[in-house]
């Protein structure tokens, strides 16, 4: 018995394979925040004065708020102003090509599996490179912009498309909508944009990779897509960052808006450097990411694959605004060591016939704290609205703690909720089952968590899959004695 | 000897359970353990198998020259101890063919076999369904998750044909069969048996040896071996009880 649980121990012990640095020049900016700061990353952005206004507007707002204290997370205070808000590795000003990005930089991305040469990338897939504080490279960008796709950096959408970001910008997340939004809306420097038009199905996949590299310095990136009538796009995020002893902050906010009958998808998989085995470092991952279905029979989707980050706060949700539109998400979050994730949804049901499924899925090993916590809400309007939620726990060893906190809220009598949860252990029986057939301890609990989460997985796009598969393998991987 | 027991004694949690077993097997043998419930024949099972809840205090048991109670668990499924589970788990999410394709492969690994590609392991795998009519459809399902019982145990059989061990020890296999399915398994036991192989049956039943005749049988009682003797010891307790045995054994514990 208690080798088994030793053995289970032993896997959750992990080497962090992405925690290596780069040597380049940065510019960066002193620590600290006050209106100076925000300025001077505006000016560096050479953004127009409606931006900076909106910062400052934020920044204001901010000031007033208090930290959010009701997930069940515990970390040391926050020092805002020991944060450098603005990084960015130095290059040429303006690129004509992808041949002109930094070696260096070429090298880190191949090193995390990401090639900027197109000629390499799987044609099916474009990709928007952020490093702290700045998007490096997009690829794609002009076969896309053929069919009137338009995928660039936040920053770069700020110069071009301003009748577009200053429209939808906030509309989804206002910036007054919690602490970490409010101060995303003050520093935000760079992230996505993406716009599909009219009926347009995006012919590949978009995806931003996000590497923290800068000492010191907190992430804030910004991601905006929106999906015109009867279009449809499927979205993948990624991010690492190396080993520090010290903490970094991650605070983004993700905008998603479908229109009638628009179809959005977004994955994400989550490696952030979740800190040593002793709790030291690691990012703190503080992130509002919200979608509206804005028109009727549109659908958003959201699938999460979260084993980084020393701490995740995150609650990817869906506004269901049009009639007959539906809301996803699908979530496994493992979690090891001392990290603490704090993570779910809301559905927020306001249109009629509205339907929204929710699936989460928690592994926790280590000394780790792993809780689901999602809100459904009906209202009154939402004529036959319904919810299915389930929220499964798998525990590896007994160090460890998997907790849920599904609120329901209904003002809609015709209104279904329909709620399932579940705990279990990783069975001895079951690791027993596995050995007997010759299939060793390690490679029984892979088998066994992969199996978990399968559900989830199987609604990554198929190469993004296989990734995460590999990820929780090696998230989980030790020497077993 | 393929296996050889000596006086074993083993625990759990500070509990005595088998108090001393002997007992020898040679290659092409089958041997039918039979006995009251609670008498120890999974205990038995389970510390051949190595399970790590059972603390061997005393004796040895050899294995194909080897100290068997030295292996891990997975070294002694690779040497070729297989055991078909009285109570098969389920694991959600994980294919059964995928899973008995690991298996497979750890077994060639440990013997310095490449792996088998798809396609081999496909060709093998049809072969073996076919020899314990197993439905393809049960294979792509989640392993043993919502099997019925027959279906689990049928499933248990497939997996010995798949791994093709040296020693099968199958606990109640026959249990929760309706009279069809054992005899398909029977049937599949017996395809399965041959000179260089040996059987350990666990069983409560006769009709299970109706089928797979076997060369001795032995009645485990309060974990330890009170009675050998050859297939005609089956069909005495099937008539008597095991009263006429434990009885006495109770008896001469008095004395
Ligand atoms: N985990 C445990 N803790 C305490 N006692 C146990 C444990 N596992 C088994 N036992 C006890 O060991 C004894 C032998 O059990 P075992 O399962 O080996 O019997 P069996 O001969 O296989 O019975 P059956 O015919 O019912 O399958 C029983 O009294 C049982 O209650
Ligand atoms: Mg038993």
């Amino acid at each position: 018995m208690n080798e088994d649980l030793d053995m289970l121990e032993q896997s959750a012990l992990n080497d962090y394979k992405y925690g290596f640095v780069t040597n380049i020049d940065t510019d960066t900016i002193p620590k600290g925040l006050n209106e100076g700061v925000i300025t001077l990353i505006s000016k560096k952005k050479n953004e127009p004065d409606w931006m900076l206004a909106w910062r400052l507007k934020a920044y204001a707002y901010w000031l007033k708020l208090e930290e959010p204290n009701w997930a069940n997370i515990k970390h040391p205070p926050i020092s805002y102003q020991d944060i450098i808000y603005y990084a960015a590795p130095k290059q040429k000003e303006q690129l004509s090509s992808l041949d002109e990005v930094d070696p260096e930089l070429l090298k880190t991305f191949e090193k995390l599996g990401i090639s900027l040469n197109e000629q390499k990338r799987l044609t099916g897939v474009a990709v928007d490179v952020v490093m702290d504080s700045v998007s490096i490279a997009t690829s794609f960008k002009e076969q896309l912009s053929e069919i009137g796709v338009i995928f660039c950096s936040i920053s770069e959408a700020i110069q071009k498309h301003p009748e577009l970001v200053k429209k939808y910008l906030g509309s989804v997340v206002p910036m007054t909508d919690n602490y970490f939004a409010a101060l995303n809306a003050a520093v935000f420097t760079d992230g996505s944009f993406c716009y599909i038009p009219k009926g347009v199905r995006c012919p590949m996949e978009l995806s931003t990779y996000f590497r923290i590299n800068a000492e010191n310095s907190g992430q804030f990136e910004r991601t905006l897509i929106i999906a015109e009538e009867g279009s449809y796009m499927s979205y993948l995020e990624g991010c690492t960052a190396p080993m520090r002893d010290e903490n970094q902050l991650h605070a983004a906010v993700v905008e998603l808006i479908a229109m009638e009958k628009a179809e959005i998808k977004y994955s994400t998989v989550q490696n952030w450097y979740p800190g040593d085995k002793e709790g030291n470092g690691g990012i703190y991952n503080f992130v509002t990411k919200r979608g509206i279905c804005q028109g009727d029979y549109a659908k958003i989707s959201w699938t999460q694959v979260e084993t980084g980050s020393a701490i995740t706060w995150k609650y990817p949700s869906v506004i269901l605004k049009g009639d007959y539109s539906i809301g996803e998400f699908y979530s496994v979050a493992f979690t090891n060591h001392h990290q603490q994730a704090d993570t779910g949804t809301k559905m927020i049901h306001l249109g009629k016939h509205t339907r929204s499924r929710i699936v989460a899925k928690g592994i926790s090993a280590g000394q780790s704290q792993n809780s689901y916590r999602g809100l459904v809400r009906t209202a009154k309007g939402a004529i036959n609205a319904r919810n299915y939620s389930q929220c499964d726990s798998l525990l590896l060893g007994d160090k460890c703690g998997a907790h849920t906190f599904p609120y329901i809220e209904v003002k809609n009598k015709t209104a279904i909720i329909e709620h399932e949860a579940t705990t279990s252990k990783i069975g001895e029986d079951q690791l027993f089952y596995c050995r007997q057939r010759g299939i060793d301890g390690e490679a029984a609990v892979a088998l066994i968590v992969n199996g978990f989460a399968k559900e989830v997985m199987n609604q990554l796009p198929m190469e993004f899959a296989i990734e995460a598969q590999k990820l929780l393998a090696i998230s989980m991987e030790g020497s077993v004695g | 000897m393929m296996l050889s027991i000596k006086n074993i004694h083993a625990n759990i949690e500070g509990k005595a359970i088998l108090k001393g077993i002997n007992l020898d097997i040679k290659a092409g043998e089958v041997h039918a353990i039979m006995g009251p419930n609670g008498s120890g024949k999974s205990t038995l099972a389970a510390v051949l198998a190595g399970r790590e809840e059972y603390e061997v205090t005393e004796g040895t048991i050899s294995f194909l020259d080897k100290n068997l109670l030295d292996l891990s668990i997975e070294d002694r499924a690779r040497a070729g101890l297989f055991l078909a589970f009285q109570y098969p788990v389920e694991i959600p999410g994980v294919s059964t063919t995928n899973f008995i394709k690991a298996a497979v492969n750890e077994k060639r690994k440990y013997n310095g076999q490449e792996p088998l590609d798809a396609l081999a392991f496909l060709k093998v795998m049809k072969e073996k369904m076919a020899m314990v009519e197993i439905d393809q459809s049960l294979l792509s399902r989640s392993i043993n998750e919502g099997f019925s019982g027959g279906e689990k145990k049928r499933n248990e059989i497939f997996q010995m044909a798949m791994l093709e061990p040296k020693l099968a020890i199958l606990d109640e296999t026959d249990s929760g069969l309706d009279i069809d399915a054992l005899r398909i398994v029977a049937n599949g036991i017996n395809q399965l048996r041959n000179e260089h192989r040996a059987i350990l049956l666990i069983t409560h039943y006769q009709r299970l040896l109706d089928y797979i005749q076997p060369d001795y049988v032995h009645v485990l009682y309060n974990g330890r071996i009170v009675k050998s003797g050859s297939k005609e010891l089956a069909l005495e307790l099937e008539e008597k009880g095991y009263d006429f045995i434990t009885d006495e054994t109770d008896l001469t514990a008095k004395a």
